[in-house]
């Protein structure tokens, strides 16, 4: 276990300078997400065009792995469906837990494949993702729940 | 032994001798020596903490309090015995006023329910301060929902410190209780318990001090301090998990009513009345954590058999050291500041959160705390979400502390 597999350049850059990070307006979804066992906190604003996740960008506060993960995701999913943002978080979630998972055609979330080796972090790399499915499922049914990963 | 060899040892604090009764201290963590510096968290066990809780388990188990035969009397002189040390340890005037509970927070309940519980009003007022654990929170909160009473808070200043003149502000002709740390565990400020004790008797109010953070780091006297309710947690001070003590005076104990029922807390009953029993044996209602309450009472003797003013004076010298050292860090800033603080520091470093610094000094065998603490309204006073915390005891070495700034600045490069 090298802490170089948890802190890969990747992480590091979109840690350093996070993308699509700040507010989004107009919105039609905002939901917050919150760990409270370690304080991260993060907003997370979706606009919804024709089914797909047309812009979505977040703000927040939190560790390393908590902002290169939120800015990933926000790369990653601009352009999917619902369907498509929800299965790719069933892939991200498998392979932050699952030793068997693999990392090939996930481009740049692969990186995250790291995390799984530090247990305690996992958290750190889901909030982001608990924080879409929430919104993606509002969205569909019109309530707002905050999400905490406790 | 001649006389000059006698006075070195008992002068100089042999840090290699102490750290040998610990076991865990030899162990390697990712291929490093451990340094262990959550000692705010939870303290290591000693040999003779370790060596009687085996003992126990192995020859002498039985529940006490009942049965006469020979393991139930062992456990119950073992139990007892505890509670005995424990009374010689803070001072307590008999062992009516040593009350086994599961640690500091249930401690805390336990006053809450059943002291403050009965005798609060609507409009009546607890008051605490603003650097508590959630644990001096939170059970006020409770009770104060219950009862229609305000909670009050004694604001701190930029360094972390409470005055004794802010908190004589807030004491008014309303106020009920006073709750506040020993010391703090997110800042480590160590409050002026002697001065704020008196301030609230002198206005007949009643005082419990959390001492979970002071008992392995100071002497505590509760009739010196003067406190009706002192609190404190075993692991903290060397001892088991699950096992702590509520210190009250006997005459506030005596009136209060019993917290949980069940086994253990009654003399006599029937369907029509219930007789409680006598001190201390009101609160403990149902088999206790009897190995644990041994173990307690192990470290105790073991904490006696130290030269305890050398181990805190080598605990303070590890504290200036590392304030020195991590101040010499650049973009480190230490939070919590005040002129009289325990053995630990809080912190942050631009550009490195806490949780990143924790796993990557944990790859270096240092173990710290990351996080609220606990003490959330102490993060949004210093307007942090969360702080670095290493936190040190008498088996811990300047080498240590010197690892751990070697691998702060080590961590910060990798975020930059």
């Amino acid at each position: 276990m090298d802490i170089k597999d948890l802190y890969r350049d990747v992480i590091l850059d979109h840690n350093r300078r996070p993308r699509n990070f700040g507010p989004l307006e107009p919105a039609d979804v905002s939901v917050e997400g919150f760990n409270p066992l370690c304080g991260d906190r993060l907003t997370l604003r979706l606009r919804m065009a024709d089914g797909k996740i047309a812009d979505i960008r977040f703000d927040g506060q939190g560790c390393a792995i908590s902002t290169a993960s939120a800015s990933l995701m926000t790369e990653a999913v601009k352009g999917l469906t619902r369907s498509q943002a929800l299965a790719l978080f069933d892939r991200v979630h498998r392979l932050l837990t699952d030793e068997a998972a693999c990392p090939d055609d996930l481009g740049k979330l692969a990186a995250l494949s790291g995390i799984r080796e530090f247990p305690a972090r996992v958290k750190c790399a889901s909030l982001c993702w608990h924080t879409l499915a929430s919104a993606l499922h509002s969205t569909a049914a019109g309530a707002l729940p905050a999400v905490s990963t406790e | 032994m001649n006389s000059v060899a006698a006075r070195d040892q008992r002068s100089s604090f042999d840090v290699q001798a102490v750290r040998r009764e610990f076991p865990v201290l030899q162990r390697l963590v990712h291929g490093k020596p451990l340094a262990y510096l959550d000692n705010g968290a939870s303290a290591q066990r000693p040999n003779a903490v370790i060596d009687a809780v085996d003992d126990y388990e192995r020859h002498h188990h039985a529940n006490i309090h009942r049965g006469v035969h020979t393991l139930s009397q062992e456990a119950t002189a073992l139990y007892e015995g505890a509670r005995d040390r424990l009374v010689r340890f803070i001072n307590a005037r008999s062992r009516h006023e040593v009350v086994f509970v599961r640690g500091t927070t249930e401690a805390i309940n336990l006053v809450a329910q059943s002291f403050a519980r009965p005798l609060l009003k609507t409009g009546d007022e607890v008051l605490i301060t603003h650097l508590e654990h959630h644990a001096n929170i939170v059970p006020w909160q409770i009770v104060c929902e219950q009862t229609g009473a305000k909670l009050r808070i004694v604001p701190m200043d930029s360094s972390g410190e409470v005055h004794v003149e802010s908190v004589e502000a807030l004491l008014g002709p309303r106020t009920r209780l006073f709750a506040c740390a020993h010391v703090s565990n997110a800042l480590g400020t160590v409050l002026p318990v002697r001065r704020l004790i008196a301030a609230a008797k002198a206005r007949g109010i009643v005082t419990l001090i959390d001492g979970a953070q002071a008992v392995a780091h100071t002497a505590v006297d509760v009739q010196e301090l003067g406190c009706d309710f002192y609190a404190f947690s075993g692991h903290k001070m060397f001892a088991p998990t699950g096992i702590g003590v509520l210190y009250g005076r006997e005459a506030l104990l005596e009136r209060m009513p019993p917290w949980q029922g069940g086994g253990d807390m009654i003399l006599t009953v029937s369907f029509e009345k219930t007789t409680y029993n006598a001190l201390p044996y009101k609160f403990e209602a149902g088999t206790p954590n009897i190995s644990g309450a041994i173990g307690l009472g192990a470290a105790v003797e073991f904490l006696r058999s130290l030269d305890l003013q050398a181990a805190h004076a080598h605990e303070h010298a590890l504290l200036e050291h590392a304030t020195r050292t991590l101040s010499g860090l650049e973009h480190l800033r230490i939070i919590g500041t005040a002129s009289a603080k325990a053995s630990l520091i809080s912190f942050v470093v631009a550009g490195a959160h806490p949780h990143d610094l924790g796993t990557i000094l944990d790859q270096d065998g240092i173990a710290i705390r990351t996080g609220h603490h606990c003490a959330m309204p102490v993060m949004d006073f210093f307007k942090v979400p969360a702080t670095a915390r290493a936190s040190f005891a008498f088996y811990n070495t300047f080498e240590e502390i010197d690892r751990l700034a070697a691998a702060i600045a080590r961590a910060r490069a990798i975020f930059t």
